[in-house]
């Protein structure tokens, strides 16, 4: 059959017919060739989008933001009903204290889960159900994490909603972040660096904090500030603990006015994205032009820290050489 | 001789370089404490989604107990804060998906378009440049893309279709979908990219260009991993509230009109918590059903995904 059909074309090609065989065959190739071309420029630009699409997302929220941004009153002004006196005071300290109690409790839980998975856990159905849920932590909606820590940290360990309330639940949120982050470090670390610490007689808790630790803290500083990038944009886990969208007053200073150490961890609060979404949800455009200036703080604090934990991770990788 | 090769040849795992029951035997009080310690902090994985799946239950079956399952998965009213309440969750479900397929609509050509220009065009230092954008575009927070749908995107949609409400499911559902670009164009990347160079050598050695050696050998042997993305993007879209929440109206509505305003599952959880409903009433716990909802229908995404990826793997 093949035969047949090869003996045909070799027929054609011998015969006067050859030419324009040939030439159909050259003009197959230049149109494959245009189509390749063609698609590179279209893959191009898709990916463009992406790029273009952050740029327009800056550019309009500067446009609309960057007089608020400018005033220094909008940084150190309470949330107001007039839009020109108007400010962030209350909620950028509030992003700030539930940032750190999220560091707090997420970090030292995140990294510990993941040397255990990675240098201690052994091969069973425990380690694998724990893997399991990790990964499967990751792809949980944020709001659903909302919805657990009104149920469990608002209502049964009544911390209320409180900056306490608000940092434990993004801390849950971004722990499978910290855990895939450190994992992969810990990974990344030659056995025979183990191995040598072994040998020396070390214990398997000096190996990990003297030796693999040291070693894998640029990965896991890495995954951290991904998290806490994370975490300061996060709204809908906040917003559904209850936060309050209009706070005219700062949580207490420990140790002030009779203030406890500890009492601004239960004290009513809010954050910059929700009151970017007060803003935004009012009708007037005045309120609109204050979301975009919180939109810009947002915007840059997470692309700062996004930016140097990618920066960090190129560095880190240029840098490996066991 | 024999004897030296054996010890050689042992496997030892890297994670496990030291027999583990010895270690138990000579090791200090210390080493346990700590590496109990160690085992508790994985176990909060575990913990949490228990503590997810109590909570939610619990809560829902209060409300299942004021509202029939049957009236909940049929009505077509969604009015739980009206005096006469109506609890049919289908206006949230319509949203919801309406919303998703958009978002999927737009990110499964240009996620694809995105992975296979990085995979098997991209020059070398356009690709090391690009990557790093898009991970910055996957940092943007949600509530900045709500503030871009309801004021840059809907504005821009209504000089195309000029009875476009304020409110509507079109314009959050192409955010979303470029949101969710990045994610899908990665995990669609990964899976390009793990096919073997040899198939490619194979295809361009048979003349074949790069465009074909993408559509006709690579995207083939890939399909898994990039069916996978755009199911487990899918799962993202489902979840996302603050873009849908801002700018897609909070008024539950049976539609599956793009152009209608409407409510999504996590939309109707944001307005419920942003008015100050007391504990246990029915209101309250009708955020947890909905709740319970979203959950399992992105673990249904989320499982179908993973199940795609190990499924229909090709494996070298």
């Amino acid at each position: 059959m093949a035969q047949t059909a090869l003996d045909e074309q070799r027929k054609t090609a011998s015969s006067e017919g050859g030419k324009s065989a040939l030439l159909q065959l050259r003009q197959g190739i230049v149109r494959r060739r245009r189509w390749d071309l063609f698609f590179a420029a279209v893959g191009f630009v898709a990916t463009m989008v992406g790029v273009v699409t952050l740029v327009v997302l800056f550019i309009d929220l500067i446009l609309d933001g960057y007089e608020h941004v400018l005033r220094k009153e909008f940084y150190f002004n309470f949330p107001s009903r007039r839009p020109s006196e108007a400010g962030i005071y209350s909620s950028w300290v509030g992003t700030a204290l539930v940032m750190l109690v999220t560091f707090v409790a997420a970090a030292p839980l995140g990294v510990a889960a993941a040397v255990y998975l990675e240098e201690y856990a052994p091969k069973n159905w425990l380690t694998e159900l724990i893997e399991i849920n990790v990964t499967n932590l990751a792809a949980v909606p944020s709001i659903v994490y909302g919805l657990l820590a009104l149920g469990l940290f608002v209502y049964i360990l009544n911390f209320g909603q409180s900056i306490l309330t608000a940092g434990l639940t993004l801390a849950l949120m971004i722990l499978p972040v910290i855990i895939v982050a450190t994992r992969e470090s810990l990974r990344s670390i030659p056995v025979h660096i183990r191995e040598a610490a072994f040998a020396c007689g070390a214990t398997r808790w000096q190996v990990v904090k003297d030796h693999l630790l040291p070693y894998a803290s640029g990965g896991i500083l890495t995954g951290v500030i991904i998290g806490m990038a994370r975490a300061i944009g996060e709204t809908a886990p906040v917003i559904t603990i209850g936060a309050l969208t209009f706070i005219a007053f700062l949580p207490p200073i420990p140790f002030q006015n009779g203030a406890g150490a500890f009492e601004w961890l239960f004290s009513p609060f809010t954050v910059l994205p929700i009151q970017m979404f007060n803003w935004l949800s009012r009708p007037q455009p005045a309120f609109h032009d204050l979301a975009a200036g919180v939109g810009i703080v947002i915007i840059v604090a997470t692309l700062l820290m996004n930016g140097f934990a990618i920066w960090l991770r190129y560095r880190i990788r240029q840098k490996l050489t066991w | 001789m024999d004897l030296n090769t054996a010890t050689l040849s042992t496997p030892i795992s890297s994670s496990m370089p030291y027999p583990r029951s010895r270690r138990r035997t000579t090791h200090p009080l210390t080493e346990r404490i700590v590496e109990a310690l160690l085992f508790l902090a994985a176990f909060s994985a575990v913990a949490t989604t228990v503590a997810i799946v109590v909570i939610l239950l619990y809560e829902a079956l209060s409300f299942f107990e004021h509202v029939s399952l049957l009236e909940f998965l049929t009505h077509t009213q969604w009015t739980p804060l009206f005096e006469r309440a109506e609890f049919g969750v289908l206006p949230l479900l319509a949203g919801t998906f309406v919303i998703a397929g958009i978002a999927i609509l737009v990110s499964v050509p240009l996620g694809l378009l995105v992975a296979i220009y990085l995979s098997e065009f991209a020059p070398h230092a356009v690709r090391e440049s690009v990557k790093p954008f898009l991970e910055l575009l996957e940092g943007v927070p949600t509530i900045v893309y709500g503030y871009f749908a309801l004021l840059f995107v809907t504005p821009l949609l209504q000089k195309i279709i000029p009875d476009l409400p304020g409110f509507n499911m079109l314009s959050p559902g192409i955010v979303i979908g470029v949101m969710i670009t990045p994610y899908v164009a990665s995990v669609s990347e990964d899976a390009m990219r793990a096919v073997p160079m040899a198939l490619r050598e194979a295809s361009y050695a048979m003349g074949a260009t790069r465009f074909q050696t993408a559509t006709r050998v690579v995207l083939p042997a890939a399909t898994s991993g990039v069916v996978a993305s755009f199911i487990l993007g899918m799962s993202r879209a489902v979840g996302e509230t603050m873009v849908v929440a801002i700018a897609a109206g909070q008024q539950p509505n049976f539609t599956f009109d793009p152009r209608e305003p409407a409510a999504t599952i996590t939309a109707y959880i944001v307005q419920v918590a942003m008015g100050d409903l007391p504990h246990g009433s029915i209101g309250y716990q009708s955020i947890f059903a909905v709740g319970l909802v979203l959950v399992l229908i992105t673990l249904f995404f989320n499982v179908i995904g993973q199940w795609v990826r190990r499924r229909w793997r090709e494996t070298y």
